[in-house]
């Protein structure tokens, strides 16, 4: 008998007493109103994100004025929001990504309940290590990407995709359970929230 | 009404005042108590201690004692919880599944005092008097398990003369237990310890409970260090005039 | 004792960290002692407590969505056999392989060899309470292959020589004053200048790890969720080092409790709520991963998931424990007991502390190897309130207790008590010979052990003139 069968086995025999799966009561909030742009908003700059609104004329511009230096951005970026110079992912070394002082990406989805902005890796996100390594990370968010509550998140979703669910900059509760931002990953995290009027 | 009274071992034994007050106060409120002398104890320590077998004949004992009774009142928050959450529980575990639906059902019909004056006598000024300062601890079993919720602050705060005083960080745990207090005795006394502090904190003269195992534990430990305050069931400071 | 293939096992002693080597009494004396240490547990659950208190009543419907949370996990458990199926599947057909593990040496054996065959001296580790529990690192260290600990309390404990002490917060134990000596004596490289603000300490983990996170090939992780339904796992973070471990390695090994699969993608919207609120006391997490077996050009090429039984088929045999099995590992508990408050967490002596370590640990090993857990609580209930999935930790501490092997001397002492108790004559004449209790003084001079204990710190009652039912009797 291999393992398998025999954990299985295991599992089988100690539910001999054939416990019935009961349906789950799903009776917490499904159904949200439209979500709260100034919500989101509050709720990023809790958790130490900085929110920027602009037009998406003015996202090029609005990223060199926030870093200089080396950015990376993945290839299926939108050309028109690249700052110059910008570094486009094609397959880079992970010691060029982590030497790069930013990296502009798009997003998923977000959440305005809880200040998280989801990454799915589509092509205007890129692979996932180059929002990991270097130490500023800016998102550019749609308002029609903004949902009002996780639920609404985790439909819009395709889980076969790589995921980063990201709320606020690197942080730890490790030391006293305060929260403290700022470890492993991006130290800063810059949302820039297009204009609904501007929005494509 | 008539009324069963339950006086648990503890308070039959140690604590008589508490259980003579609970008398005296709804004989005042017009009504008729009995005491069934063939009552002992609901078996609380010996199931919370492990000793679920030796406690059937005691739950035995009070659904047959209490089972023609249609209210039954004990002036303690813990010993109702395990009559209500744990008989029947006790009784099915044992394999005897009519005493399980018997001991559920008088379960229901058994209150803890402010429970029964709140909620089944509706009333909340009892008439008392009490012209002292007083803080109430809120006993764990009255707070999560029967969950009586402010109903003895509300009949406390109709007494004339009292001074209600907040205790900070009422809900935490006293650290009494049962035989926590003897099993882990160092970390029930480092409990007992920040309870007294709040308490003394209050400035009050009598610390208040509907337990009274838990008065029992703070009341020794606040004679122990010597502190002047005194500790009171809210039955007796609810039976007072 | 035979026993025969198939029938569930508790944990195998010898391997792991599930038992502790004294009595819950005998090592809480030790923490009780320590005014430092009981500084620092105050100071942080009572932070921890507030922040949480905060966020979950930001949540009209916290009820609503623990009821749903322990129903699903009621319903993961009543399902296991075809949900682990499923999410083998599923995990297999994305690109992943599937290990079974049966026991903590199974599991150790299995990652050692996945990470000799990568030919790496070192793995990065994301904090994981299943690595820990089956001893891991030791295992991976006896082989020559040096784990590395990259959350930043493991950090800490690592290199303090220490032993975590919270599921959540595993040097909840250490003050930032403590933290920096330990970075200054243990740390290679660290700054001489170092300061005790938190940030600082913070950045210092960052600057130490950040090349070994680029360097390293291996990482093993555990998971909080696995999705049957679609062979996804996801960890749930906050620093990036699960970030790191997760995408930067050419392998990713997952050691994972059997008991973490759950059943569909939309079951996530419930745990995500629960967990980050009821954990960390955020609205969200900063980092969760999610991933399903391989991507290509994404992340690790190779994904290997451990599945672990260890006990488990145990717990779940039994009908009044197995709902110990519905735990999400958000520490709530830890950070509401009093009991836990003033001893920490080495004193359960188990890498599972707290209330839920004093039913998870007896359960998994049997009652008899961690026999004083189940008492190492007053049974104050804080515990069910904050279980974001609503485990009666103290119904089960209480059935612990009947599984418990008793004393000879406490079991005599209880039957005659309950014999007592039930005849009603004894009884009234053991109540009248309370009254020669006063013989022992309010101090209890002589009493004998237990008794004893009871009045190093408390007077005794004063027995009255006359019990309640002579009163009556008379009246």
């Amino acid at each position: 008998m291999n393992s398998r069968e025999l954990i299985l086995g295991r599992v089988r025999a100690a539910l001999r007493d054939e416990p019935v799966p009961a349906p789950v009561p799903r009776e917490y909030r499904r159904s949200f109103p439209a979500a709260d742009l100034e919500l989101l908003v509050s709720r990023l700059i809790d958790y130490k994100a900085e929110v920027h609104r602009v037009g998406e004329d003015a996202v090029a511009a609005t990223v060199s004025g926030i870093v200089g230096g080396t950015v990376v951005v993945p290839e299926g970026l939108p050309v028109s929001w690249r700052p110059a110079g910008a570094l486009v992912d094609e397959d880079l070394a992970p010691d060029r990504i982590a030497a790069a002082d930013a990296v502009l990406t798009a997003a998923a989805v977000a959440v305005a309940e809880t200040g998280t902005i989801v990454l799915d890796a589509s092509p205007d996100q890129g692979r996932r290590i180059i929002s990991l390594l270097p130490d500023t990370h800016l998102i550019v968010l749609r308002p029609e990407q903004v949902v009002a509550s996780v639920p609404e998140a985790v439909a819009r979703l395709d889980p076969s995709r790589p995921l980063t669910w990201i709320s606020g900059p690197s942080a730890t509760s490790d030391i006293e359970l305060n929260r403290v931002e700022g470890v492993h990953g991006p130290r800063h995290l810059h949302v820039l929230l297009l204009d609904r009027t501007a929005a494509g | 009404m008539r009324i069963a009274l339950f006086a648990t071992c503890l308070a039959d034994t140690l604590f008589p005042e508490a259980a003579k007050a609970t008398v005296r106060l709804l004989e005042r409120l017009g009504h008729e108590v009995v005491f069934p002398f063939e009552q002992s104890c609901c078996g609380q320590m010996h199931v919370n201690t492990g000793y679920q077998r030796d406690a059937l004949p005691l739950v035995k004992r009070y659904v047959s004692v209490f089972d023609r009774y249609d209210v039954i009142v004990a002036p303690s928050g813990s010993c109702v919880g395990s009559i209500r959450h744990q008989h029947s529980l006790v009784a099915s575990n044992c394999g005897e599944r009519g005493l399980a639906a018997r001991a559920q059902d008088v379960g229901s019909r058994t209150y803890e005092l402010s429970e029964l004056l709140v909620d089944v006598l509706g009333v909340e000024d009892v008439g008392a008097r009490y012209p002292h300062r007083v803080t109430y601890h809120p006993t764990c079993h009255s707070l999560r398990m029967i969950r009586v919720g402010d109903k003895p602050l509300r009949l406390l705060r109709q007494v004339r003369g009292l001074e209600l005083v907040e205790l900070p960080a009422a809900e935490q745990c006293c650290g009494f237990g049962g035989t926590f207090a003897l099993k882990n005795a160092e970390t029930s006394a480092a409990m007992l310890a920040d309870k007294l502090t709040s308490v003394v904190a209050t400035g009050a003269e009598v610390c208040t409970a509907g337990d009274a195992s838990c008065l029992m534990h703070i009341g020794g430990g606040l004679r122990r260090k010597e502190t002047g305050v005194r500790t009171v069931h809210l039955a007796e400071i609810l039976a007072s005039t | 004792m035979s026993t025969f293939l198939g029938m569930p096992v508790t944990a195998p002693s010898g391997v792991g960290n599930l038992r502790g080597d004294r009595t819950f009494p005998e090592a809480a004396h030790d923490a009780l002692a320590d005014g430092q240490l009981r500084r620092n547990l105050r100071h942080a659950t009572t932070t921890i407590r507030g922040k949480s208190g905060r966020v979950i009543a930001e949540l009209p419907d916290w009820q609503e969505l623990r009821t749903a949370g322990s129903a699903i996990k009621a319903s993961v458990l009543a399902r296991l056999p075809e949900l682990l199926e499923q999410l083998e599947e599923r995990v297999v057909a994305a690109g992943g392989v599937v290990h079974w593990a049966a026991d903590a040496n199974e599991a150790n054996a299995i990652v050692t060899d996945l990470v000799r065959a990568t030919g790496s001296e070192r793995v990065i580790k994301v904090k994981s309470m299943a690595t820990q529990e089956i001893g891991l690192n030791e295992a991976l260290e006896a082989a020559g292959i040096q784990p590395v600990e990259t959350d930043l309390a493991e950090l800490i404990v690592q290199l303090g020589e220490d032993k975590p002490s919270h599921i959540l917060v595993p040097a909840i134990h250490r003050n930032r004053s403590e933290i920096r000596e330990i970075f200054l004596r243990a740390m290679p490289g660290v700054d001489p200048g170092l300061t005790d603000d938190p940030p600082v300490l913070a950045a210092a983990a960052r600057k130490y790890l950040r090349e070994t996170f680029l360097s390293t090939r291996v990482a093993v992780s555990g998971a909080n969720f696995a999705i049957a339904e679609t062979g996804t796992l996801a960890v749930v973070e906050s620093e990036g080092n699960g970030r790191m471990c997760l995408t930067l390695p050419d392998t990713l090994i997952t050691v994972m409790g059997l008991e973490k699969v759950v059943p569909t993608w939309q079951d996530l919207e419930v745990f995500l709520q629960l967990l980050p609120r009821a954990s960390t006391g955020e609205r969200m997490n900063p980092y969760t991963t999610m991933w399903t077996g391989v991507t290509p050009g994404d992340g690790p090429q190779s994904f290997h998931l451990v599945l672990l039984d260890n006990g488990r088929s145990a717990v779940l045999a039994d009908r009044a424990g197995r709902a110990a099995l519905h735990c999400i590992r958000c520490s709530a508990c830890l950070n509401v007991c009093p009991v836990y408050e003033r001893t920490g967490g080495h004193a359960y002596g188990s890498v599972y502390p707290g209330p839920i370590g004093a039913v998870l640990s007896p359960q998994l090993t049997g009652v008899e190897d961690n026999a004083s857990l189940p008492y190492a609580s007053s049974l104050c209930g804080a515990c069910f309130d904050a279980c974001p999935v609503k485990i009666d930790i103290p119904s089960m501490l209480v059935h612990l207790r009947d599984k418990a092997p008793h004393s000879r001397m406490e079991r005599a002492v209880m039957r005659a008590a309950a014999y007592t108790m039930n005849h009603p004559r004894l009884y009234a004449r053991a109540q009248r010979a309370a009254k020669l209790a006063r013989i022992a003084g309010r101090r209890g001079r002589g009493l004998p052990p237990p008794l004893s204990s009871w009045t190093t710190a408390r007077d005794l009652p004063e027995p009255p003139e006359q019990t309640f039912r002579d009163w009556w009797a008379r009246r």
